[in-house]
């Protein structure tokens, strides 16, 4: 967890640099505007990253030493399938064709979205088969 | 604990995911339904190569109008949507979703032990908000305005609601938001894959480059491609709703547009170079028989690359005059640092190495000149001068077709490389390395010509160009080029058809490569592994399988033999050759640091 950590924090690091640099150089609003979103993504998630790594022990895939035995037991959910990213999914295309056809699509775009939506969330808690 | 029992445990031990019962759905709604990560991966690598294919079409059409100074074949709106719809469907529906969704998704998850993407679903819908998002884009042919025309790059004021009415802009934008999104969700999928579901004893520093170059391209797409979107949603606001943001009638700013439009492409650019330069990493040593040279140069290097090519957006906007000209040559001129440590660092593995020119590494090789030429040319352009002698010539057209096709080429090394772990079967090496020559030549042949062109001020975006310039027999060299290079894609497809008919059964590991995904069959099981070898280097499945290689492990790994037992005698080839070259013997030569 920690390199994990520090990759980021080093990236927002060096954007935190660049950004100054930029800032004072050129007054240019909009890059140095966009280069702080770049900062803090490299500094919010990688500081998260690294308060929980200075917290917790490390992780089999964290140790050089692991052994694979380490590893075993449940990682997590791995649903098989599940229609609702295709429903959800086909929501989304309507809802391009109303950006660009007209507002018509609109109403069964929004349905199908909500109805994925509502529909995932359900499967989640019924522990992810179809 | 030696090595050797905890070889044994190992096959004794069964990973457990959590799933539940359940019936398998087969066919066709197996496939709308699947979320296993291989099969997105595959659609992902199939729809991207049929649009491939569509935007080359395009690119031919575009060629035979070029053959003639004054040609009739298509007119200019036709030209003007042509060369807008090719290069959208290249840099947006093409490359990247092969790169990120295809090859990365299908990729990542078997080189770090995983059973799937963190979010299957998620990964899922990236897909289909994808295969969405290339039809609408599509769809703008067939409305009355026809299809986008203001280039892929969509300048303020020219993508306007006034300058280009119509559906079809409007279809082009939809498009992009939706394969934004996709593209985003991929994003944090692999990130997340990347951080939680590595395989006990993967640490970070033992992740084959492959999977940290999708790291930082997954990093690079989260700073990236939310600006796109806001840009696109901004962009549609201000077409329909009056909000004037990138029009001075209404007080907004035009060079905003492309402000935000750069800051997305410029890194863009990496999102799409980034995971080629991890397949060419991981081809290169699987046939050269030796470890990467220099494993933690090629991460900083790719960190240092992605951080730089933040901070460079503005050197495609030196000819508007508002950009501070030597923040951004000089920030774009520092790339070419890490850029240059990673050609090095290919070139090292190399060296001294037992390199067999299969299909996979002859595409690496081809990559790695093509990519030269246009990483070079790069650094031209990035000084102003000379950029201000360039720009919109077609010297610039050369320059970043010279990456691209560098990065097909890789493509192309890449579907070699893991068709046989995709499907079980191999493509046939022998019309794979004629392919590569056609591509080569067909390559080369057409960007050369157009670097001259460029040279000699032929703008780009023309569809007809003046008589008396001397540009016309360089423009049918292009064209017999572009040709060939489309006839490349022939030979790729019946290889397709001849490999298949004449099913060469692949082994689990057939390049006797060293990462993970060698470990378990061809193709792999639902959720992957049955079990792991342990890891202990950045080479899990070369240390199994060659238990008595002398572990030369990578720079600063620690190696898998050094629990106390001895070197032998170096009867491994790399060991030999790197004596050959005149280090002390192997084994004392002090690069197995643990020991
Ligand atoms: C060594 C690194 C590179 C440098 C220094 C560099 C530099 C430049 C510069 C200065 C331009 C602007 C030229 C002009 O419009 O006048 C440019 C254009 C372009 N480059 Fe690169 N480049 C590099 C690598 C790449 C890579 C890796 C890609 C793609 C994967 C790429 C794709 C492009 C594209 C698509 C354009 C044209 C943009 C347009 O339509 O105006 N470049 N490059
Ligand atoms: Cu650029």
């Amino acid at each position: 967890m920690k390199i994990e950590g520090i990759v980021l924090i080093g990236i927002g690091a060096f954007m935190a640099v660049v950004s100054v640099g930029y800032w004072f150089w050129s007054g240019e609003p909009s890059g140095t505007a966009m280069l702080i979103g770049a900062v803090l993504l490299g500094l919010l998630p990688g500081g998260y990253y690294y308060w929980w790594a200075k917290r917790m022990k490390p992780r089999p895939e964290d140790r050089p030493d692991a052994t694979t035995r380490e590893g075993a037991g449940v990682i997590g959910s791995f649903p098989h399938g599940s229609i609702w990213p295709l429903v959800f999914g086909a929501g989304a295309f309507l809802f391009g064709l109303a950006l660009a056809f007209g507002w018509w699509f609109l109403p069964p775009a929004l349905g199908l979205m909500l109805v994925a939506a509502t529909g995932v969330t359900t499967q989640s808690r019924r522990g992810g088969a179809i | 604990m030696t090595l050797l029992e905890e070889k044994q445990l190992s096959f004794a031990e069964e990973t457990k995911y959590a799933t539940t019962e359940h019936h398998e759905p087969s066919g066709l709604v197996k496939w709308l339904t699947s979320t296993d990560h291989k099969v997105i991966g595959k659609s992902y690598m199939f729809t991207a190569l049929v649009l491939m294919l569509i935007g080359g079409a395009m690119a031919l059409i575009m060629r035979m109008q070029l053959t003639s100074q004054h040609s009739s074949l298509l007119s200019l709106q036709q030209y003007n949507e042509l060369f807008t719809m090719h290069g959208s469907i290249m840099i947006y529906l093409f490359v990247g979703p092969f790169a990120f969704g295809g090859l990365a998704n299908y990729v990542v998850p078997l080189q770090i032990g995983a059973p799937d993407m963190a979010f299957p679903r998620l990964n899922a819908l990236s897909y289909w908000l994808y295969l969405g998002g290339s039809i609408i884009m599509l769809l703008g042919f067939f409305t009355a305005s026809g299809a986008a025309d203001f280039g892929w790059v969509a300048y303020a004021p020219l993508s306007s609601a006034v300058n280009s009415p119509g559906a079809g802009p409007d279809a082009w934008i939809a498009a992009l938001i939706l394969t934004g999104f996709s593209a985003i969700f991929t994003g944090v999928n692999l990130v997340t894959t990347i951080f939680y579901l590595r395989a006990p004893g993967m640490t970070m520093f033992r992740m084959p480059i492959f999977v940290w170059n999708m790291l930082v391209t997954a990093i690079l797409i989260l700073i990236a491609f939310p600006v796109l979107t806001s840009a696109l949603i901004m962009l549609y606001a201000d077409r329909h709703f009056g909000m004037h943001i990138f029009s001075v009638k209404g007080g907004g700013v035009p060079v905003l547009w492309q402000n935000l439009f750069w800051f997305w492409g410029h890194p863009e650019v990496y999102i799409l170079a980034l995971p080629f330069f991890g397949v060419v990493t991981e081809i290169i040593p699987a046939f050269s028989k030796k470890p990467i040279f220099g494993y933690k140069g090629m991460v900083f290097a790719t960190l240092a690359i992605a951080a730089l090519s933040t901070g460079v957006w503005g050197h495609h906007m030196f000819t508007t005059g508002v950009v501070l000209l030597p923040f951004f040559s000089l920030m774009s001129l520092l790339i070419a640092v890490p850029t240059g440590i990673k050609f090095f660092n290919w070139i090292a593995t190399m060296w001294g190495g037992q390199i067999t020119f299969t299909t996979p590494m002859l595409m690496c090789i081809g990559f790695l000149i093509t990519f030269l030429m246009g990483g070079l040319t790069g650094m031209f352009l990035a000084s102003p001068p000379v950029d201000f002698q360039m720009h919109d010539t077609y010297f610039v057209v050369a320059h970043f077709h010279d990456v691209i096709f560098a990065l097909v080429l890789a493509a192309m090394g890449a579907l070699y490389y893991w068709w046989p772990k995709m499907f079980g079967w191999y493509l046939n090496d022998k019309i794979g390395k004629i392919q590569f020559w056609v591509l080569f030549i067909g390559v080369n042949a057409t960007v050369i010509p157009w670097y001259i062109l460029g040279l000699h001020g032929m703008p780009r975006r023309v569809a007809v160009y003046k008589v008396g310039m001397g540009w016309h027999a360089l423009n049918i060299a292009a064209t017999v080029g572009a040709d060939i290079t489309g006839l490349s894609f022939l030979i790729f497809l019946l290889n397709i058809y001849l490999s298949w008919d004449k099913k060469v059964k692949a082994p689990s590991n057939p390049w006797d490569a060293g990462t993970l995904e060698w470990f378990t069959s061809s193709p792999p099981p639902t959720h992957n592994f049955t079990r792991i070898p342990p890891i202990r280097s950045e080479r899990p499945v070369w240390d199994f399988n060659h238990p008595d290689a002398i572990a030369i492990a990578a720079h600063g790994q620690e190696s898998p033999l050094a629990n106390g037992r001895s070197p032998s005698d170096g009867s491994n080839g790399y060991a030999q050759k790197d004596t050959a070259l005149g280090s002390p013997k192997a084994g004392t030569t002090g690069m197995d640091k643990s020991s």
